[in-house]
């Protein structure tokens, strides 16, 4: 039972950052069809911003997680100015293959300047752990922090999505693209913010990333980046609760696979289920079957 | 009966190209690392053209191959090492476990429709690799070595240019069209009575039969293969290679695998470098040229059609 709660926590904890990348998968996904495979790396990127903005500017965890979240915005919007904007009206397979590229691109970047040797993450958190209702299974300070830090961007998503002209520009323009631009909402503005607002979440998880396993790669955004697309898929592609249950439901089956299995085979597990997903019911849990039109 | 010219034009030259680099290897004039670049070469021709089965000439976009090349790398070289058989019999048996992998495989995801089922396949790659991370039997992640060198240059040079007419010669008949026309329009193709799972099992399996062939001629030539080798990178790799040529030409795609080859031995040093080149190389194609270098065009000598007879 122990070892079980354990295995929770540990999983919640990893599902959150599964869960924070998701989003951006599943929001870009929705508003222009897209699967941008450049999401775990603006990730990686994220991660090495929260990295040197501690280490060369001294300054806190949060600080750094704010100017992470900023810089990856950037970082979103000008990738998708560069490469994506020019493609919105060819095939999906060039889309798709510019998404490849410009991950690929970014990964070895990064090799060339980072090195690819792990950088080790200044110990910003505290190491303490607490103790959960007497039993031998604990939760650490930084994943305390994970959940609360992703758990209160949630909420600011889903304020930014409901509450907000923009949030509505959003929902209008993946609902219908031409018909939005009809109504007089600038589709290239809210397509931007939208790569800016999922670009900063995964900005976040890249930094909380690195507290939590204390080292950085240039490749990190690999696996991560893919699982958590697994996860948006599991949940529903284009739907943010969808993305957010989809994360944590990974990170739980993750987190078993390792406590009671072969966590060698953890990788393979996220996608066993994808495809099984795919088969079974592609449009994910949250989906609504739609009937294909000629 | 029609004799056709360009068949035997290419094949002639083919012929001649291998006696000069057999001469040239022979003699050792071509030093040790450009021949290991030259076996390398045609392996990348074979997994590029039998890539472009599937993602240019299908029209589905397969992001797995290496998968299947791991798969005959691996059942092929435990055939030769682990049982001590003979070469050309693991070949064929490695090629096949891989057909029918992707029969078993092909058959639940070919029903995915574009990204889908390019994560799907993304998804089999990884997979293969992580089971055969697992599998003691063929060495886990430490990787399967002492493979003998069977493959030499003639076996090379020859499953290759069979290969090359195979598909050539799959998408000149009529499989092939009912193959393009399901690229053109799966709707279209299947109101007119073409039976869409049938050939996207049928092309992508034929795919993976080929891409088992060249991992069992990359296993015996290479003596070590690791895991590691047929990662996501390894299928980007083949993916370049058909997306520059061309998506939907053969000769495309030969061209391609061969420039790109002798770029990545000419970088083999600057390791990140290389990596950097590739994915702009990429992205500039789908900005600059989206049909790539050849578009949907094979190569010809156009002289050689002069008296009619033979119009493509």
């Amino acid at each position: 039972m122990d070892i079980f709660l354990q295995q929770v926590i540990n999983g919640l904890s990893l599902g959150s950052i599964y869960a924070l990348i998701a989003l951006g998968y599943t929001m870009v996904y929705g508003i222009i069809k897209l699967i941008n495979f450049a999401h775990g790396e603006i990730y990686m990127i994220g991660a090495y911003i929260g990295f040197f903005a501690i280490t060369a500017l001294g300054i806190g965890f949060f600080p750094a997680l704010i100017i992470s979240m900023v810089g990856c915005a950037i970082l979103g919007m000008v990738i998708e100015k560069i490469a994506y904007k020019p493609l919105r009206n060819s095939s999906r397979i060039a889309a798709l293959i510019t998404a490849i590229g410009v991950s690929l691109f970014l990964q070895y970047t990064g090799v060339f300047f980072f090195k690819a040797e792990p950088k080790v993450f200044p110990k910003i958190l505290s190491d303490g752990r607490m103790n959960i209702f007497g039993t031998k299974a604990y939760i650490s300070y930084q994943q305390l922090t994970i959940f609360v830090v992703t758990i209160l961007l949630m909420l600011l998503l889903q304020y930014i999505v409901h509450f907000t002209k923009t949030g509505k520009a959003m929902r209008a323009v993946a609902y219908d693209k031409d018909a939005a631009t009809l109504m007089g909402i600038n589709t290239n503005n809210t397509i931007s913010m939208t790569f800016a607002i999922g670009s900063a979440l995964a900005g976040a998880a890249g930094v909380m990333v690195g507290v939590y396993y204390s080292a950085i790669t240039p490749l990190m955004g690999v696996m991560p980046g893919l699982k958590a697309f697994v996860a948006a898929v599991l949940g529903g592609i284009g739907i943010i609760p969808g993305a957010f249950t989809g994360g944590m439901i990974l990170g739980l089956i993750e987190a078993m696979v390792s406590g009671y299995g072969n966590s060698l085979y953890r990788d393979a597990v996220a996608f066993f289920i994808l495809i099984v997903i795919l088969i079974i019911k592609p449009t994910g849990l949250f989906g609504k079957n739609e009937k294909e039109k000629v | 009966m029609k004799i056709n010219r360009q068949l035997v034009f290419n094949l002639s030259l083919a012929f001649i190209l291998f006696f000069l680099i057999h001469f040239l290897m022979s003699a050792k004039i071509i030093s040790q690392y450009y021949q290991l670049n030259i076996y390398l070469l045609f392996i990348n021709i074979i997994m590029a053209t039998s890539l472009n089965l599937v993602n240019g000439f299908l029209g589905q976009l397969h992001l797995g191959h290496a998968g299947f090349m791991a798969i005959g790398a691996y059942t092929s070289a435990a055939m030769t090492t682990n049982m001590d058989l003979p070469f050309l019999p693991s070949i064929l048996v490695g090629s096949i476990a891989a057909f029918v992998v992707g029969v078993l495989v092909g058959y639940p995801i070919l029903r995915l429709g574009g990204d889908y089922l390019a994560i799907a396949t993304l998804g089999f790659g990884e997979i293969v690799r992580i089971m055969i991370v697992n599998t003691e039997y063929v060495g886990g992640a430490r990787g399967l070595s002492g493979i003998p060198r069977y493959t030499n240059w003639p076996i090379l040079f020859l499953i290759t240019v069979a290969i090359i007419l195979l598909i050539r010669n799959y998408i000149n008949s009529s499989h092939g069209r009912a193959v393009l026309s399901i690229r053109e329009d799966e709707i279209a193709a299947e109101t007119m009575g073409i039976n869409l799972t049938k050939y996207k099992v049928m092309t992508f399996a034929i795919a993976a039969f080929f891409a088992g062939t060249a991992g069992a001629l990359y296993a015996h030539y290479f003596f070590i293969i690791t895991p590691a080798t047929f990662n996501f990178l390894k299928s980007v790799d083949y993916l370049v290679m058909a997306v520059l040529g061309g998506l939907g030409s053969i000769t495309g795609s030969i061209f391609a695998a061969t420039g790109l080859t002798i770029i990545s031995a000419l970088l083999q040093d600057f390791g990140a470098v290389r990596m950097i080149a590739y994915s702009v190389v990429l992205v500039a194609i789908m900005l600059f040229r989206p049909s790539g270098l050849m578009g949907t065009k094979e190569m010809k000598f156009s002289f050689l059609d002069k008296k009619g007879g033979n119009k493509e």
